[in-house]
């Protein structure tokens, strides 16, 4: 009973810290990227500033009833894809089989953002949504490659095998043996986090941020957490099957670090064309994972 | 129905440490966001950040001289923005017309037509200038003293009256029925005016400064 009640309180708890984790990572980003670009830059808690203007706003424009589920619905299904995350070697909803579980639930969340969008009918966000869904198709082949080879090597398809097949220090990672896969994953992962140069997206200048274009005030506020739930999550993968989980602190480590590595990418490079990203995807990280998977086959 | 009052207490200071901007680069006062944005001025250790759409922004940048086009665009913006909502009147072209002050198709002042908060004067207005000004409205806000959106709201009659007279309000605003009504009474009291007239107009000074402002 009292192990039933801890898991319950860890899977309400959960995605609190991890929103405020989130949050500090988008903050952080934003100050990583003023140093980078020789600036002051603002306070580490300005994401959270922001989300909690953005809840207080009075009004925000509301085009339909699917305009506001769409937010809710990508929320709500990141929010799923969290709980198969095992953060800080604890398995909230985690069973065997959970990785592939995992692949699928990610796609939900821009199939969400697509549906409300669609009835913003902003012909910005469109081309948003088509991009974005595009550029899933580049490299969610690459992740699901990389993923299959560290699935052959442990032969497990749960987060807890592959981090208890990690543990004992660093050596052990599977970071070091897989190493392709690892940096095929970390190349898709840019694409994923969407930073450049993979932010077609939501390219500011030239589409007026995409999806968000016709969201406002709450709506805002709710993508906004949605986007820091997601980077906690896009890293964990990264973090899980690579470099071996940890404790709460360790992950949260890992975790910072993988997504510093792309943010220090973001800050010095421009934007490819829709058509190049895709391209790139298909090409490089797909032949290294390939690669690595064939050798995974061999040797194993 | 009581009284909407701008926010304060932890709304207010989350809402003045996070303003997003649109800045609306109209005339030559976009020249002068750039330095302000980069290493050397960076406002973004405010929080100020540029945003790419009305919805998402809450503070209005009208950087220089506004022709009548562009002025129906920008109180399409200011009408679509969220609440609560901040304009900023950047540089004399906003404040008296500048040096377009005897020009037949700018606008003069703008608080005639949408509610400014702040204006800065220059032209152009240094970025020492701008950093002032957005320190001064956090400080405001933070307080409570900014209320734009209150008093567009309260004085929507005003302020369609008198973009009605430079233009044609009927097709975009928010309340269309409104929009029609003073169009139409502002088309009858200009042709009352065209016949009394005496001397042919060659064109009609479209804007005045009407009696009644609001306070």
């Amino acid at each position: 009973m009292n192990a039933i009640g801890i898991q319950i309180g860890w899977i309400i708890f959960m995605p609190i810290l991890v929103i405020i984790m989130g949050l500090l990572y988008l903050g952080a980003a934003r100050k990583i990227t003023a140093r980078v670009h020789n600036r002051y830059g603002p306070p580490i808690y300005q994401n959270i500033i922001d989300v909690i203007k953005l809840f207080s706003k009075k009004r925000a424009t509301n085009h339909g009833v699917m305009f506001s589920l769409g937010p809710i619905m990508a929320f709500s299904g990141l929010l799923i894809s969290l709980m198969f995350i095992p953060i800080g070697n604890r398995a909230l909803l985690s069973f065997n089989g959970d990785i592939i579980v995992l692949l699928y639930l990610l796609v939900i969340a821009p199939l969400g953002m697509a549906l409300g969008v669609g009835e913003g009918a902003n012909p910005m966000g469109t081309i948003g949504i088509a991009r974005a869904l595009t550029l899933m198709l580049g490299y969610e082949v690459v992740l699901i490659i990389s993923a299959l080879s560290v699935m052959l090597y442990t032969g497990s398809a749960s987060f807890m095998k592959i981090i208890e097949a990690q543990s004992g220090g660093v050596g052990h990672w599977f970071l070091w043996p897989l190493f392709l896969s690892a940096l095929a994953m970390d190349m898709a992962l840019q694409g994923v986090l969407g930073e450049k140069p993979f932010d077609q997206p939501i390219a500011p200048h030239e589409i007026a941020s995409g999806p968000m274009v016709e969201f406002g005030g709450k709506y805002l506020g709710l993508l906004q957490l949605y986007h820091a739930i997601a980077i906690v999550v896009e890293t964990g993968i990264m973090v899980n099957l690579f470099l071996g989980g940890g404790t709460l602190f360790w992950w949260f480590v890992k975790s910072f670090t993988v997504f510093f590595i792309a943010l220090l990418i973001n800050a010095v490079m421009p934007r490819f064309r829709i058509g190049q990203a895709f391209k790139f995807f298909w090409t490089y990280p797909a032949a290294i994972s390939l690669l690595g998977l064939i050798l995974v086959a061999i040797l194993k | 129905m009581t009284k909407e009052k701008a926010p304060k207490g932890i709304k207010g200071w989350a809402q003045g440490r996070s303003l997003w901007m649109l800045h609306f680069c109209t005339g030559c006062g976009a020249i002068e966001m750039p330095p302000t944005m980069t290493s050397r001025y960076d406002m973004e250790r405010f929080g100020i950040t540029p945003m790419a759409t009305p919805r998402q922004a809450d503070l209005l940048l009208i950087t220089g001289y506004l022709t009548v086009k562009t002025l129906k665009r920008v109180v399409r913006s200011y009408e679509q923005m969220p609440d609560p909502k901040y304009v900023i009147g950047f540089g004399s072209c906003t404040v008296n017309g500048g040096m377009y002050w005897d020009s037949y198709n700018t606008i003069k002042r703008l608080d005639l037509y949408i509610p400014v908060d702040l204006y800065i004067a220059g032209c152009m207005p240094r970025p020492e200038a701008i950093i002032d000004s957005f320190t001064e409205l956090i400080k405001g806000i933070k307080e409570g003293r900014f209320d734009g959106w209150i008093r567009y709201r309260e004085n929507i009659e005003f302020y369609k009256r008198n973009q009605a007279m430079v233009m044609d309000i009927r097709k975009w605003s928010l309340d269309t029925e409104l929009a029609e009504r003073i169009w139409n009474e502002v088309q009858e009291e200009r042709k009352k005016r065209f016949e009394r007239a005496t001397v042919p107009h060659v064109y009609e000074l479209a804007e005045r400064i009407p009696e009644g402002l609001p306070k």
